[in-house]
């Protein structure tokens, strides 16, 4: 992120004087380009097709050569990804051995197993066993209920499967990601070439860069873990950078004083002593690579997510629902795992008794073993050890589709006329408003915008980026995105920013809120499309509302977040001065979180953009869309252009928000 | 419910190698034995496909392996061998993508399945008595009949909502060739599709939509197929063809065939197999009444396909001879 236009930042009242004037100015000739301009200059409304960028010529070209020519000498492009597939490939095989198929001789219908994967009891055990390391009794119980919930809602099988992608993908993230950030911090320059590929890399859809992998990668769970990796490391490597430049200076001079060599500083001294917040990272990756089990199993790694789309392609909802939450379920288990070794890592170790045998020194290895054994064991002579009964099934399915039709047939006319006043009354207006709008006009505003906010060079970075939109032909689609992002962002502040008001200060509640969000976030939106296009029909309002409910998460977190770290000194002295709690809401508290609040419409705008794709599946006519036409051609260039697209916009929505949080934290005198 | 889970979990077992060996015939003997890969897709006839496809093979000694995919997403795969066979691609849907595949010259269309994927207008029975002319495609026309299909967004124009964008099928073009007051909604995919579906009939309410065959929803819903002027393949390269000498497509789908597919060094690595698939037919009803008994009657994809190749031996070793 460009960080070096703080010298444009006014302090004086008259620079706003002259900011109110010159945003008058300006929206004043954007006005008259707008009204008067069609007539005129009719190029600035529809770009001129002659100055079109051939940009999915130039994409789709340089794919072709990828794939049939680049070459090493010794070895060609495709021989490499080819190569790292197989590597990946190895530990792939080896976890779903373990977990699902146990290990086979042979391929195919022919294959014979030699050894059954671990028995669903030991499976439990050793959840429980890891938790009981990392968290005691409480943490034990919490994993080993999500795990038991797997096999009695009969989602073991698949769930091992997604499982077993999970704990490839995410070591390789965390090492990757750590790798990377550990070079930015060694190498600024390094630094400003790679954190415009992390942005590109969050906010490109997926879909947009499935196929070139597909064909790079093969088809198969490996791809799967390739794209999961991709869309994954990202937030591991800002972590990374973030956490080292965290740490204490005095530790670095301890380093250096003791005389540590570069390698010894990194790896024993920074790494070490920056542990506690790169957790935080793994957790990141953890829940970003569950978020991805739906696509990967459109490319071959079966799972969780097969289950999900193939169950709502029958329309069989509760059934969709039960492998939605058993996705949820692994998030839970495996957040909450990874938390308490961050919390674990962050108290010192003390008084460890020196103890010696195996049997001191690997309580908990050795208890797995056992269990191991004497599971498998069991196994061989009573089934339900080895796998779950499968009488023992329970399912809720037919009371969740009773329920939505239930909801269907005796409320969807109050439904209906709510969606019809809303979308006939501020939807529709507002997407021709924005599909009016001259193109040329709109990238002076933001690039205005950006000046104004950030100086020139912010204004340069935006301006670009939105004249890139417009020169590759998608400006029409993008103000669509624009259009359908805007309202579910603006509906998702108006519910997120009340309930996190209400609940920032009220910590049982919080809790309750937190697993709500938390659920959101990590249950795939296919779950709650089919249900919503029931009651709402197909079109932008039900694509808004599979949106809304992914990006609400964020809104609540961080205003919450900011409202808890309001200095309580700062109420007190509110008090004291006589504030109602309303100015107290208002004038202080509100006030003071605005950085966060802001951080966190920032991330609202991302989820939201993350989700155009999926939105696209309820025939929206957006940028999603349009990247899912490519993907169903095969067209690399197309879908990679209209996701760039994507990426761009949300940049442009990052740079300004963050330069304007900036500035409000600075005005604040809280930087 | 559970049918679903039991479709899932023995797709995996049989995906994954669930382990039957089978006594090799003479035919698989000489030739690679690594597993043919087939593809699965989400519905419940392209399984059922599949897996007769796939137990004939086992039945000649091949190994088989199933692997869940993308419907398109696939032809990545299958160009460059990752994957061998695709069973069902539809002529009304994946076209595009599969001439774009065989164009390359790595992917292989084997021929017809022999059955017919039929598309069309489709509305439940419910609506003849708000709209008696049905299903004669005239009735449409008339404004009280469109209007009766309407919503608050089309009103006073019906709503007709057809198939995603990506399957073609030329819906907003015969709308205005044959002048039907009805706009054109585009559902994002199969599923949201019959989503609507369900919710209309659930309340009896109007619905007019794209629904193709072989599929449940026509066994599972009382309804009909709008009856447009028969397609003829003039009518979609001549204007001067029917009712409206101006515009093409003035007239109703044309039936599609469903499509074999395969990577194209199938022929070569499993000869036998390759024959086999080039081989193999079903047809319609056939295929209907089997997915019926899954879809409807709560069978395994397992059984109805064991019962299928207990009753028709004579005609899947010919396909293996």
């Amino acid at each position: 992120m460009a960080d070096t236009h703080n010298s444009a930042v006014p302090v004086q009242p008259s620079p706003r004087v002259n900011g109110v004037a010159a945003w008058a100015l300006v929206l004043c000739v954007f006005a008259l380009l707008w009204l008067a301009g069609s007539s005129v200059a009719d190029w600035a409304f529809d770009y001129p097709k002659a100055f079109m960028i051939p940009a999915k010529r130039w994409i789709g070209d340089g794919m072709k050569w990828l794939l049939n020519e680049a070459s090493f000498g010794l070895f060609t492009f495709l021989d490499l990804t080819r190569f790292i597939a197989a590597v990946i490939d190895i530990p792939y095989r080896t976890a779903l051995s373990l977990l699902s198929t146990g290990f086979l001789q042979g391929q195919g219908s022919s294959a014979i197993q030699i050894v059954p994967p671990l028995p669903w009891i030991a499976v439990i055990g050793i959840v429980s066993l890891i938790g009981y390391h990392a968290g005691g009794r409480k943490l034990a119980v919490l994993v080993g209920a999500c795990f038991t919930f797997l096999a009695v809602f009969g989602q073991w099988h698949s769930a091992m499967v997604t499982l077993a992608s999970i704990i490839v993908a995410v070591p390789m993230g965390v090492m990757f990601g750590l790798l990377l950030g550990i070079m930015a911090f060694r190498w600024p320059a390094f630094e400003r070439a790679i954190i415009p590929v992390l942005d590109l890399m969050q906010t490109i859809p997926v879909f947009a860069y499935l196929v070139p992998i597909l064909f790079l990668f093969g088809f198969g769970p490996t791809a799967a873990v390739v794209a999961t990796l991709i869309y994954a490391l990202p937030p591991m490597t800002r972590v990374t950078i973030l956490s080292l430049r965290k740490v204490p200076s005095e530790i670095v001079d301890l380093g250096n004083m003791i005389g540590c060599n570069r390698r010894q500083m990194t790896w024993r001294v920074m790494v070490p002593s920056a542990k506690d917040s790169l957790m935080v990272g793994v957790n990141q990756v953890i829940m970003l690579s569950l978020n991805m089990v739906i696509i990967a199993s459109m490319i071959g790694a079966g799972g969780l997510g097969f289950d999900v789309l193939s169950a709502l392609r029958r329309l069989n909802i509760g059934a969709g629902l039960e492998a939605g939450l058993a996705i949820v379920a692994l998030a839970i288990a495996l957040d909450r795992l990874s938390q308490a070794y961050a919390n674990r890592a962050a108290q010192p170790h003390h008084g460890e008794q020196v103890k010696t045998g195996f049997i001191y020194r690997h309580p908990y290895t050795l208890a797995a073993i056992v269990l191991v054994l004497l599971t498998m064991t069991a196994g061989v002579f009573l089934s339900g050890v080895q796998d779950y009964p499968p009488d023992a099934v329970v399912s809720t399915g037919p009371f969740w589709s009773d329920l939505v039709s239930w909801i269907n047939v005796n409320f969807y006319d109050t439904l209906e006329g709510l969606k019809n006043a809303l979308l006939l009354n501020a939807m529709i207006p507002f997407k021709r408003f924005l599909l009016g709008l001259p193109w040329l006009g709109v990238i002076g505003l933001i690039a205005f915008a950006g000046y104004s906010l950030g100086g020139l060079r912010l204004a340069a970075t935006v301006g670009t980026l939105a004249f890139l939109i417009a020169a590759t032909g998608q400006w029409e689609k993008a103000m669509i995105t624009t259009y359908l992002c805007g309202s579910a962002v603006v509906l998702a502040s108006l519910i997120g920013i009340p309930i996190a008001i209400l609940v920032a200060e009220r910590d049982r509640m919080w809790r309750v809120v937190q697993v709500i969000i938390d659920t959101l976030q990590t249950l795939p939106s296919f779950v709650y499309l089919m249900p919503a296009v029931m009651l709402f029909r197909v079109g932008d309002f039900t694509a808004m509302i599979a949106v809304v409910a992914y990006a609400v998460a964020p809104a609540i977190r961080y205003t919450v977040l900011g409202l808890q770290n309001v200095d309580p000194r700062l109420i007190e002295a509110g008090k004291t001065m006589g504030c109602t709690p309303w100015q107290l809401l208002t004038r202080i508290r509100l006030k003071l979180a605005m950085p966060e609040i802001m951080l966190g419409l920032n991330q609202t705008i991302m989820f939201a953009l993350s989700m155009l794709v999926i939105t696209a599946l309820v025939g929206t006519r957006d940028l999603g869309q349009e990247v899912y036409i490519a993907l169903t051609k095969a067209d690399t260039g197309r879908g990679l252009v209209a996701g760039l697209a994507v990426a761009f916009i949300g940049i442009i929505a990052d740079r300004l928000i963050s330069a304007g949080a900036r500035r409000t934290r600075q005005s604040l005198g809280l930087a | 419910m559970q049918l679903g889970k039991t479709i899932m979990r023995a797709g995996f077992a049989l995906a994954l190698g669930a382990a039957v060996a089978l006594p090799g015939s003479a035919m698989a003997a000489a030739e690679s034995s690594d597993p043919i890969k087939l593809t699965l897709h989400d519905w419940t006839g392209q399984l059922i496909t599949t897996q007769l496809m796939g137990e004939v093979l086992k039945k000649a000694g091949y190994s088989v392996e199933y692997v869940q995919a993308d419907y398109l997403a696939q032809f990545a795969g299958l160009e460059s061998g990752d994957l061998h066979v695709a069973m069902e691609i539809w002529e009304t849907t994946g076209r595009d993508a599969m001439d774009a595949a065989t164009a390359t010259g790595k992917v292989e269309n084997l021929g017809p399945t022999g059955m017919k994927a039929k598309e069309e207008w489709w509305f439940p029975e419910y609506m003849k008595e708000k709209c008696p002319g049905l299903p004669n495609w005239e009735a449409l026309k008339d404004e009280k009949c469109a209007e009766a299909f309407s919503t608050a967004e089309t009103a006073p124009k019906g709503r007709y909502l057809g198939g995603p964008v990506t399957w073609g099928g030329y819906d907003d073009e015969r709308v205005e060739a044959l002048g039907l007051p009805f706009e054109v909604i585009h559902a994002g995919t199969d599923a949201a599709l019959f989503a609507e579906l369900e919710s209309a009939y659930q309340r009896k309410a109007p619905i007019l939509l794209w629904i193709y065959a072989p599929h449940w929803a026509p066994a599972k819903y009382k309804g009909e197929w709008i009856e447009f002027p028969e397609y003829t393949k003039e009518c979609y390269t001549d204007p001067a063809w029917g009712g409206n000498p101006d515009a093409l497509y003035d007239c109703g789908k044309p039936f599609g065939e469903i499509w074999k597919v395969s990577w194209a060094g199938l022929k070569d690595k499993w000869p036998g197999a390759y024959k086999a698939i080039k081989a193999f037919t079903v047809d319609n009803d056939e295929m209907g009444a089997m997915i019926s008994a899954v879809d409807l009657d709560g069978k395994t994809v397992e059984a109805v396909v064991g019962e299928w190749m207990g009753a028709n031996e004579a005609r899947w070793s010919d396909w293996i001879k």
